[in-house]
């Protein structure tokens, strides 16, 4: 371990102490030393993407036939073409209105249910004991596949999309509310009910709140599966959405087309989950920063 | 005559172990405790202590024996019991008042007269201006306070502490033993005391129950004639303490001796 970790890091005495830091450096406000750490990072990244973009767009150029591999500048026409003109299917806005409503509805579907049925076979032993090998029978079936058998049941319409993303999302919130119900600290429990809590209350005000940290960390990438879901479902057969511009992509062999489909469900993604990590933030404020939080400066 | 707050009749418990044997942690223990009376357990580290708790509170059943609280066997968790466990037990994502209010609440308490206890319960343990801190941002000692306050509120007549004290450092340790004394003298609780630290025991109890190495039975049975109120740090030097110290000790220190032999087998 060298000498400066054993530092309690961002003080100026620590920064004293070290022989390397004692210049004037070490005095400097360390909330402008974070801000200008944090302008570094986002300047890093934006110099990654546009060299990967402009890798693509001039090794296209150079080397590659942008019929199989498109390229950035493709894209951009076929996302602006889309966004002005509209698509052969309609509007863009409505096809990402439907790819949306059938991934929330799946989400939100599939979350309750994960939850509920985790957070209570968590807590009743026999039945988690009696139910575990069916459940890991039904973890183990490629669940993509369902949506065929969705489309056959519930039509080419939203349903069948939205069955699909439920079932991705099921299995991972379900067994992130499971570990956590039965991961809930005993002491907790014991005291709680001394305290006076009857089963009921222990399950509220103990269980619930304890597995959450778990559920949201499953939630993060539930969504994700909820919007793979919502466009596979599209993508097997349907009248709407960002997976039918996929498809429609696909059967016509125009890759910027696909492309851009992946940019839009990329973007949305990225929305959903700045969206639940506010969520996350606001339910967990209770919780000490952890290490990677607290960032040295 | 009125029956005595808590006996233990020959009680004994048995735990089933992960290669399917049984551990024996307490065995035939008879010992009862009057009201307002303060009796400390003390034992070897690991002997069982707390187990003789689990029985009182309800939260383990025995495995042979009777447990009594206030005259009536005890069958799931009998009312008036307080226990304050060795490790941190209150909610995390609840802030103090939270905390505190919690056991009247759940006993059915309105939710404005709950915070009113909780209040006056946080200001009597010192915790004044804490009150919407979460646990994280409280020291070791307040969050003890917390859990005092948390027990206290729902003014148990018995009170079961199970090293309550033993992860706080020297000074603040006796600060709570002294506010522990403070807290419950006159208020008629019975409390049974759990600790290895014979200094403690003598310097809060009535009477000081030795226990052997495991499996734990009673071995001795001392009456602490000290006065009160009691100041533990002054108690200390004086030289009834520590007459009454050796006495315990040489009963004790056998059974440490033999825990420290147990110990010794287990890791070789």
């Amino acid at each position: 371990m060298s000498h400066s970790t054993l530092n309690a890091p961002g003080t100026e005495e620590a920064a004293a102490a070290d022989g390397r830091m004692a210049t004037p450096l070490a005095k400097k406000d360390p909330r402008a030393q974070l801000r200008k750490h944090k302008t570094l990072v986002y300047t890093l990244r934006i110099a990654l993407l546009v060299a990967v973009l402009a890798f693509w767009e001039i090794s296209v150029n150079l080397w590659f036939d942008p019929f199989f591999y498109s390229k950035p500048s493709l894209i951009w026409d076929k996302l602006v073409t889309w966004f002005t003109d509209g698509t052969a299917q309609g509007s863009i806005w409505e096809q990402i209105a439907v790819t949306l409503q059938e991934a929330v509805y799946g989400f939100v579907i599939g979350s309750v249910a994960g939850v509920v049925l985790g957070i209570l076979l968590g807590r009743a032993r026999l039945l988690s004991e009696v139910l575990a090998p069916f459940i890991q029978a039904a973890n183990a079936v490629p669940r993509i596949v369902l949506s065929a058998i969705f489309i056959i049941w519930f039509g080419l319409g939203m349903e069948s999309k939205i069955a699909t993303a439920t079932v991705l999302v099921f299995f991972p919130v379900f067994f992130n509310a499971f570990q956590g119900a039965r991961e809930v600290d005993r002491n907790l429990v014991n005291n709680a009910r001394i305290l006076g809590a009857s089963r009921f209350q222990v399950l509220r005000s103990i269980v619930v709140p304890s597995a959450t940290s778990w559920i949201l960390a499953s939630l993060h990438t539930a969504f994700g599966f909820a919007l793979i879901g919502a466009i596979v479902g599209e993508f097997a057969g349907s009248t709407k959405g960002v997976g039918l511009l996929i498809s429609t992509g696909l059967a016509a062999f125009d890759s910027a087309a696909i492309y851009a489909g992946m940019v839009i469900s990329t973007v949305l993604a990225l929305i959903a989950e700045l969206v639940l990590g506010y969520v996350e933030r606001r339910l967990l404020k209770w919780r000490p920063p952890s290490q990677s939080e607290t960032v040295a400066v | 005559m009125t029956p005595p707050l808590v006996e233990l009749s020959h009680a004994t418990k048995r735990f089933l172990k992960a290669d399917g044997g049984t551990h024996t942690a307490v065995s035939d223990i008879s010992m009862t405790v009057g009201e307002g009376e303060f009796v400390a357990v003390v034992g070897p580290t690991g002997c069982g202590k707390s187990t003789t708790l689990s029985l009182v509170s309800g939260l383990e059943p025995p495995s042979e024996g009777t447990v009594d609280v206030a005259g009536s066997p005890v069958r799931g968790i009998p009312d008036g019991v307080g226990y304050m466990f060795q490790a941190d037990a209150m909610l995390p994502w609840r802030n103090v008042i939270a905390n505190v209010a919690a056991g009247p609440i759940w006993r059915g308490v309105s939710k404005s007269e709950a915070h009113d206890r909780a209040q006056d319960w946080i200001t009597r343990v010192g915790l004044g201006g804490f009150e919407k801190s979460y646990m994280h941002q409280l020291s070791g000692g307040m969050r003890k306070r917390v859990a005092l306050a948390q027990t206290l509120v729902n003014e148990p007549r018995i009170l079961l502490m199970d090293e309550p004290f033993s992860a706080l450092d020297v000074q603040t340790r006796a600060l709570m033993q002294n506010e522990l004394l403070d807290l419950w003298s006159g208020t008629g609780t019975a409390v049974i005391f759990v600790t290895h630290d014979l200094e403690e025991a003598i310097a809060l109890a009535d009477r000081v129950v030795v226990m052997t190495a495991s499996p734990a039975r009673i071995k001795d049975d001392f009456r602490i004639n000290l006065p009160r109120p009691r100041n533990v740090e002054e108690l200390r030097l004086t030289p009834e303490f520590i007459e009454t110290y050796s006495k315990v000790w040489q009963s004790l220190s056998s059974e440490v001796e033999t825990a420290r032999k147990q110990g010794a087998a287990r890791v070789a």
